[in-house]
Parts: structure tokens; sequence; C-alpha cells
């Protein structure tokens, strides 16, 4: 009689504990998920009763050049900015486990970008990059090279950000320092009795080896590239550019058309198709990805 | 200490600070030099810019860019006058701040309290229904954000409406009140750190007749203090540094602007109309300050929590 009475308490207790969460899938996941899915299927100005028009809202996003785009400015972020940052961030990872010194003190500052507010970056990085008297084409200036008007020329725009973007590395540095770490190091002990070189080493041991966490990385900066939003908007915002975002809408990315159609024109029914839109793309592309992987991810038989 | 012994530990010594150079060759000591070189280039190509910011935020007008690090006057008077300037707009700095204040406080203690309760809920309790709540706990994680930022602004919308404005869009609660509900990844984080605990201690302190809520908050809280701190420094820095959050709810109620939205219409009003350099960047030092301040205090159990992720993989 008294365990049935305690088992019921920690039930109770268990269900009170959960409740915030149920709820708060309930108001803030579940039911916007429908209601997108329906807004989507109407034309919604906030001020008028949603009006149901069926899949018209994809159907004009086909012939959006606007939306295009969008869309073309974003791929081509997410396909550079991908493996930059992927790339300095195995680099610095490398450097990190080549048995240095002072490795708290070296991955504290390459960290240093990554906890630095967007905003903040910004505004630093605006006149780190202006044409006239920035900082980098004065020290290119400096070595006799003539630097790119990057945040006025629409061809450097998103160069721009992207050499933004590859300082802003530090997690997954981290995370890849500890799938270093965790190479066993008979593996290289092996491969040098057997002649490898250290790029032999690299190729066959160290990659294999830390492939299943790249991978890991490459599919998360690929969704977090799709969203890229903070620093565009906040360097080329419509205020400054005449109504474009940067010049000849260059900084125009999927999530800024997004929110310019949700908040600055209230086409909210044309914001949900985008982002139901932008759910599927990205789903694609993940799925690609993992069709890839097992041609590049090294699978360990013997764990 | 006999000196014989002294002595063997001096050798000792000597042999340890030398034993870089045995057996290693020419090619050891120029790969040395290459590694050390790169991680020094890196280095300064990382924390230059942050320099570069700091020293120009300390210069006037005339001597903004030029060429010396150190400035030529040093104008401490920038860090007061942004705060002048801004209050004669009409959108004063020190709103802004107090404004971001709130939102990171109150956004980081109730996302901190509902996910932590979540968590220990679902790593240590038997309920009812508790798999499915994982299992939704897990979905919630991976969909997408993008689908439900129209409707969720819809709700705040509508919130507004029925309260007389009290609630929802054009105030701060939108900016934070979702934490109340818990965060799914936190959720997720925090119950691994609470599988790690013995559950011969919840059943110790149920038969001296403690209660669940007893035990979460005396026993459980203070054992997964380092996760509460990395799970706190995270959602500091989210609530900190969100831009689009503040766009789309308070942009057009200068009093509650937060610092990112605040920094974005300062950016346009002396960086892009007047050329007061100096005054923006004082402002964004003030804003990057915290942020950096709080990483370097938490940092070490933060990069262990990260890394402790990454090989739980």
């Amino acid at each position: 009689m008294r365990r049935r009475f305690r088992l019921k308490e920690e039930q109770v207790a268990g269900l009170l504990f959960v409740s915030p969460f149920i709820v708060g899938f309930l108001i803030f996941s579940a039911g916007p998920y429908i209601a997108s899915l329906y807004l989507s299927l109407t034309t919604y100005d906030v001020l008028n009763p949603p009006n149901f028009v069926g899949l018209q809202n994809y159907i004009d996003l086909a012939s959006d050049e606007t939306f295009g785009k969008a869309l073309y400015n974003t791929l081509y972020f997410v396909v550079f900015h991908g493996p930059t940052a992927i790339a300095m961030a195995l680099i610095l990872a490398l450097l990190l486990n080549a048995k240095v010194r002072g490795v708290s003190i070296w991955r504290t500052i390459y960290y240093l970008p990554q906890v630095t507010p967007a905003v903040a970056l910004g505004v630093l990085w605006l006149r780190i990059l202006s044409p006239n008297n920035g900082l980098l084409n004065s020290i290119l200036a400096g070595v006799g090279i003539q630097g790119p008007a990057w945040t006025v020329d629409a061809d450097w725009v998103k160069p721009s950000l992207i050499l933004i973007r590859v300082f802003v590395v530090g997690t997954w540095m981290i995370t890849f320092l500890a799938a270093l770490q965790d190479v066993p190091q008979e593996l290289y002990e092996a491969a040098s009795i057997d002649g490898a070189n250290a790029w032999q080493r690299f190729r066959n041991v160290t990659l294999p080896m830390i492939s299943r966490v790249i991978f890991f990385a490459v599919i998360a900066i690929t969704i977090f590239s799709m969203n890229v939003f903070d620093i565009a908007y906040f360097m080329f915002p419509p205020q400054v550019f005449g109504g474009q975002l940067g010049p000849q809408d260059s900084a125009l990315f999927y999530m800024v058309y997004l929110f310019q159609q949700a908040f600055s024109y209230f086409h909210m029914g044309y914001a949900a198709a985008l982002a139901w839109i932008l759910f599927a793309i990205t789903l694609a592309i993940t799925l690609i990805q993992l069709r890839l992987s097992r041609y590049f991810v090294y699978a360990e038989t013997s764990k | 200490m006999t000196t014989a012994a002294k002595g063997e530990r001096r050798q000792k010594a000597f042999e340890r600070s030398t034993a870089f150079l045995e057996g290693r060759g020419l090619f050891w000591v120029a790969q040395r030099a290459l590694i050390y070189g790169a991680l020094v280039f890196f280095a300064i190509v990382f924390v230059f810019p942050f320099v570069w910011l700091l020293s120009n935020s300390l210069k006037d007008p005339l001597h903004i860019f030029d060429a010396n690090l150190i400035p030529q006057p040093i104008v401490w008077q920038n860090y007061v006058t942004i705060f002048q300037e801004t209050e004669t707009m009409g959108t004063p700095l020190i709103s802004m701040i107090r404004n971001s204040v709130i939102v990171s406080v109150l956004g980081v203690t109730a996302v901190l309290i509902s996910s932590s309760m979540i968590g220990f809920a679902l790593a240590k309790l038997r309920f009812p229904g508790a798999n499915v709540v994982f299992f939704l706990v897990l979905m919630t994680m991976m969909l997408p954000g993008e689908v439900t930022i129209v409707p969720v602004y819809l709700i705040w919308r509508k919130l507004a409406d029925l309260t007389g404005g009290l609630i929802g869009t054009g105030t701060l609660f939108p900016l934070w009140l979702g934490g109340l509900f818990g965060s799914s990844f936190y959720i997720f984080m925090l119950r691994q750190f609470f599988l790690g605990i013995p559950q011969e201690l919840i059943e110790g302190a149920r038969v001296d007749g403690a209660s669940y809520l007893r035990i979460y908050w005396q026993i459980m809280l203070p054992l997964v203090r380092p996760a509460l701190l990395a799970v706190a420094v995270l959602e500091f820095q989210a609530k900190w540094n969100d831009f689009m959050g503040p766009l789309i709810y308070v942009s057009n109620k200068p009093d509650l602007w937060t610092l990112p939205i605040g920094l974005f219409q300062l950016n346009q009003h002396f960086g892009f109309g007047q050329f007061r350099y100096e005054l923006i960047f004082a402002a964004a030092v003030l804003m990057l300050l915290p942020s950096v301040i709080l990483f370097f205090l938490a940092q070490k159990q933060f990069i262990k929590g990260l890394s402790a992720g990454a090989v739980k993989g």
C-alpha cells in the first residue's frame, strides 16, 4: 500500500515538472507549425482576416525574381562559407594538437571572435573593409596590392561576409581538437614505422579518424548558413542602400527576404510559404549530404 | 633534504629542460618554428581587429583610423560622449543597456529553472508519458525554427491586443518569456548530466521524507552546477546578442531598444550619417565586454562541456 502511494507521488511530481515543456510545446511549436502550414495557403496582412488562396503563394514563388536572387545569394554563401570555415577550424585544431605550449592561451585567443556579438563584429568589419581608408586595404596598399571595394562593390559583398565568418570558428576548433585528441597514438606510430611522412599520416590516419566529426560539422554549418541573417542585415540594411540589401541586393539572403516579407510588407502568408520552402531545401541538402557521407566518412569496424 | 638529493634534483631538472634538444635534428627545430610561427600569425590576425577597435574608440575625430595604435591624445571622453549624445537623441545608451540586462537576466533565469526541472524529471522520475515527452524534446531540437517565426509573432500580437499592450508585441516579454517553457537543447544537455547522478541519492532522501521539489532544489541542482553554468553562459550570449528578436518586437519603441538594435540604429546615425566612428566604436566595445568577460571567467567549464559533447558525438 505504501509503495503504491509513493509511486503515485513520483508520477505526479514527474508530470508537474515536465508540464512547462508540454505547455510550451503546444503554444510555441505544435500550434505554430499547424498555423504556419495553413497560413502558407492564404494571403494575410494582419489587419484583415486570412484569405485562402490554395497553393498560389508557392506558385508565385516560382516566378519571384527577388526570391531567386535571395536563394542564389544564400547558396553562394553556403557553398563558400562551409569549406573555408571548416578548413580554418581544422588548421587551428591541428596546430593546437601539435604538442605546443600554452594551449589554453592560444585557444582563448582563437575563440574571441566567437563570443563577440554579431552586431559588434558588424561595426568593426564595416570599417576594416571600408574601401577608402579601411584597415585591410591600408595593409594591402602597404605591400603594393590595390584592394577591392569590399563593402561597395556588389561582387565583393558576399566574399566580405565569408571572410568575416571565417574567423568565427571557435566552437568547431574545440570540437575538432577533442576529436584529434581521441585518435589512438598507436596508429601514428604504426604509420611512422611503415615509413609514412607527415602528409601521408594526416591523409591516411588523421582525416579518416575524424571524418565523422567533420561530416557532422558540414551538416551543422550548412543548416546554420542557410539561415544567415544577423551580420548581413546589420552591415547592409535597406535603410542605407535605398531599400536594397547592400549594393544591387548582393546581401539579400533567404532569411532577410523572409523577414522583409513578414515584417516590412506584412505578407504573412507569403512569408510562411517561404519558410516551408527553406525547410524543404535545407532538408533536401542534408539528405544529399547524408547520402554522400558513406563515400567520405570512415566507419570504424572494431568499435 | 640532503645536499646529495638536492644535487640530484637539479640534475634531473636540467635534463628535463634540455630534453627537447636531444635526438632532434635541424628538421625538428624547423618544424617547431613553423608551428609556433603559424600560431603567432593566426593570433595576430584574430586579435588585431579588437585591439584596433579599442584603440579607435579612444581617438578624436581628427586622428581616427590613423596609423597609431596608441591614440594620441587618448580621449576617454568618448565613453561619456556616447551616453550624452544618445541621451539628446532621445534613445539613451543607458536605457539600451538596461533593457539588454533585463532581457538577458530574466531569460537566463527562466530557462535555467525550467530546463533543469524538465531535464531532472526526464532523467530521474518515472511517470506516464515520459518517453513521449523525451521524444518531443528531441524532435523540437531538430525542427527548423524559421517556420515558427510568423505564427509566434501573430500570437504575441494577439496577446498585445487582448491585454491592451501590457504583454506581447511592443513589450520586452516576447524576448525572454519563452524561456519559462524550457529550451529543448538545454533540457537534453541537463538530462544527460542528471543521468550521471546515482539513483540512491533520491531514494535515500525519499526515505528521509524529502519532497521531490526539495530533492530537485537542494540535492540535484548543486550537483549539476557546472552544467548549469554552461547553460547560463550560452543563454546569456544568445539573449545579449539577439538581433532579430528586438527587430521584430520592439523596433518601433525606442525606449525598449536593446543593445543590438540600438547599435544598429546608432551605426546608421553615426556611421553612415555623421562619421563619428569613435562613438559607435565605443558603444561596440561596451557591448562586447560583458560577453567576452563572461567567457573568460567561465571558459574552463564551458570548453569542458563543449569537448565532452564532441566526444559523445
